[in-house]
């Protein structure tokens, strides 16, 4: 009950005051962050011309004073018919499924072990975690070149060690891809799946074992089925914004490494088609809208849980 | 305390050296007196020369500094606010809708996020003449956006925390819900202000692809700079850049964390 007094009595801000603290964030993200997107689906009904902004004008005004709408769908055809686009979707949301899963089997064992440490180790574990988070993004896939090259670190000691005689070829693969998107995805898989199992009661597993369930089966019956909503949370965390990625694709992979994410920045920088950048965005948009909902209710199951 | 299995320690540790293996080996590289990766040289200091005589990497490291100073606190200030009105003001028009805009930017890829405020921008400066050309400006707007939903994340996790019982019992007392908000929210909330604060910082410091759509002439951020150049392949002067930001940082979150524990216990 003390959470709805306070409440209500924060309703006792003037009216006035109370609306401003409303409006200016919600009125920031509105402008800044809703409105965006109306403006891309516009112009992804726009023709590409040489002009500044390089896109045809929606609204045309008439010899006679009409308005004539002018709405160019050519930039969604081709997405249909250029084997390209088709390809490049198809391609991100494997690559993006197949490094969740990955980051899922690399992230449950660690949350697992952090989630049942003693509290010192825990904290320690928890801050080792989060501090490659803070260190720059872009830096820390560069170090992958380093060690991922044909003459890097990595071959250096096959080939020292005599477990190859030719030094393999990683970067500019899909492989380097998938090592760079696990890498960088990590501690958003582990952090979600940590605050699940931390909350695991013990005395389940006990009562699984005095059962006569050996752990094994204890896992799978009773520690995998209670943290489900920890794995949705943490793999759409992983997934959606893998789907859209740029840096990782352009610095490590090759140029068969076909991705949504580059197919945009190559659409806007190089073509500078705006428009089919545009269509190639409200696609990709349409792809993420069930990812997110699923990430929304995970975190709402969540929230409701721990409160 | 539960015993784990050796299988899920032996994954663990495996887990860390894949998190900790590139940065260090970053650091032991700024060092080397050789161009080549592979090739020890010996220990030279030489990539750290090299780089503050730089201007071009000064000049950027300068203007990301800016950046990510004004979008830190513009967005701690609107994060804030948005996670205020959302834990602690009961029912209002387009409280879902301030719910699920403060969250999407979290895993909204960035490519999207930069085309979509760049065509904004592009509108606005045709129908509004504001804001002329594009530059420190637009990039403070952008990465403001997505700061903000970090704070939010941040702060809305302390206030659900937090005691109300300290706001009800000075509201009890008589004081204006502006001076509430002042003297016992905003200093029970204060670590999360500072984690939110940094974390913005940080995240505004290291933003290539968002940038790189909403930059103008003359704006070139610190990643934009460092993504040029390694685009070309592995350049020393880099490694020694990395190795400052990752000392920097490590410095940072160590001293954060042990001045928050004794607030936590207390």
């Amino acid at each position: 009950m003390t959470s709805l007094s306070v409440q209500s009595i924060f309703q006792r801000l003037s009216r006035y005051g109370r609306t401003l603290v409303i409006a200016v964030p919600l009125w920031w993200l509105i402008v800044f962050f809703l409105i965006p997107f109306g403006v891309v689906a516009k112009i992804s009904f726009a023709e590409a011309v040489i002009a500044r902004p390089p896109y045809s004008p929606l609204l045309e005004w008439m010899e006679d004073g009409g308005v004539a709408i002018k709405l160019f769908f050519e930039n969604y055809v081709r997405l249909i018919e250029e084997s390209l686009y088709i390809k490049a979707y198809w391609s991100s949301i494997k690559v993006a499924f197949v490094s969740t899963l990955i980051s899922l089997l690399v992230a449950y064992p660690m949350a697992y072990y952090i989630a049942r440490t003693n509290e010192r180790r825990r904290n320690v574990l928890l801050m080792l975690i989060i501090l490659p988070f803070w260190t720059s993004f872009l830096l820390r896939v560069y170090a992958w070149i380093g060690i991922l090259k044909t003459n890097g670190v990595v071959n250096h000691i096959l080939m020292s060690l005599g477990i190859t005689s030719e030094p393999l070829v990683m970067m500019q693969t899909n492989f380097a891809v998938y090592v760079g998107i696990v890498y960088t995805y990590l501690p958003f898989m582990v952090l979600p799946l940590f605050t699940n199992l931390v909350k695991l009661d013990n005395s389940l597993l006990e009562a699984s074992a005095d059962l006569g369930a050996n752990p094994v089966t204890t896992f799978f019956r009773v520690t995998l089925p209670l943290s489900v909503p920890g794995i949705i949370a943490g793999s759409m965390l992983v997934f959606i914004p893998v789907v859209g990625e740029f840096v990782i694709p352009a610095l490590l992979g090759g140029p068969d490494t076909l991705m949504i994410g580059k197919v945009l920045w190559n659409e806007f920088f190089y073509n500078r088609d705006w428009p089919a950048a545009s269509a190639v965005a409200i696609v990709m948009l349409i792809l993420l809208v069930v990812p997110i909902m699923l990430l929304r209710n995970a975190q709402s199951a969540s929230s409701e849980a721990s409160s | 305390m539960k015993k784990t299995s050796w299988f899920v320690a032996i994954a663990t540790t495996l887990g860390f050296a894949f998190l900790y293996i590139p940065i260090i080996s970053l650091i032991i590289y700024s060092f080397n007196k050789s161009k080549l990766v592979t090739v020890w040289g010996g220990f030279s200091v030489k990539w750290y020369g090299k780089l503050f005589s730089d201007p071009q990497i000064l000049g950027a490291a300068w203007i990301s500094l800016k950046i990510a100073f004004m979008s830190a606190s513009l967005a701690l200030v609107l994060g804030t606010l948005a996670s205020f009105v959302l834990v602690r003001f009961r029912r209002f028009i387009g409280k879902n809708l301030l719910g699920g805009m403060i969250t999407a930017p979290l895993v909204m890829p960035d490519v999207i996020i930069g085309l979509s405020l760049l065509l904004l921008f592009v509108a606005m400066e045709a129908t509004l003449g504001w804001p002329a050309g594009r530059g420190l400006t637009t990039i403070i707007i952008a990465h403001t956006t997505f700061c903000m939903a970090y704070v939010a994340v941040v702060v809305q996790s302390r206030l659900v925390d937090m005691d109300e019982s300290l706001e009800e019992a000075a509201l009890d007392l008589g004081a204006r819900p502006v001076r509430v908000f002042m003297d016992v929210t905003l200093p029970a909330i204060s670590p999360a202000l500072v984690s939110g604060w940094l974390l913005s910082f940080t995240l505004s410091l290291d933003d290539l692809v968002i940038a790189s759509f909403v930059s103008g002439p003359g704006a070139s951020t610190l990643p934009m700079v460092i993504f040029s150049k390694v685009r070309l392949g592995v350049s020393p002067d880099i490694n020694a850049l990395a190795t400052i930001i990752i000392v920097l940082v490590a410095i940072g979150v160590i001293i954060a964390s042990t001045q928050m524990k004794p607030k936590k216990s207390s």
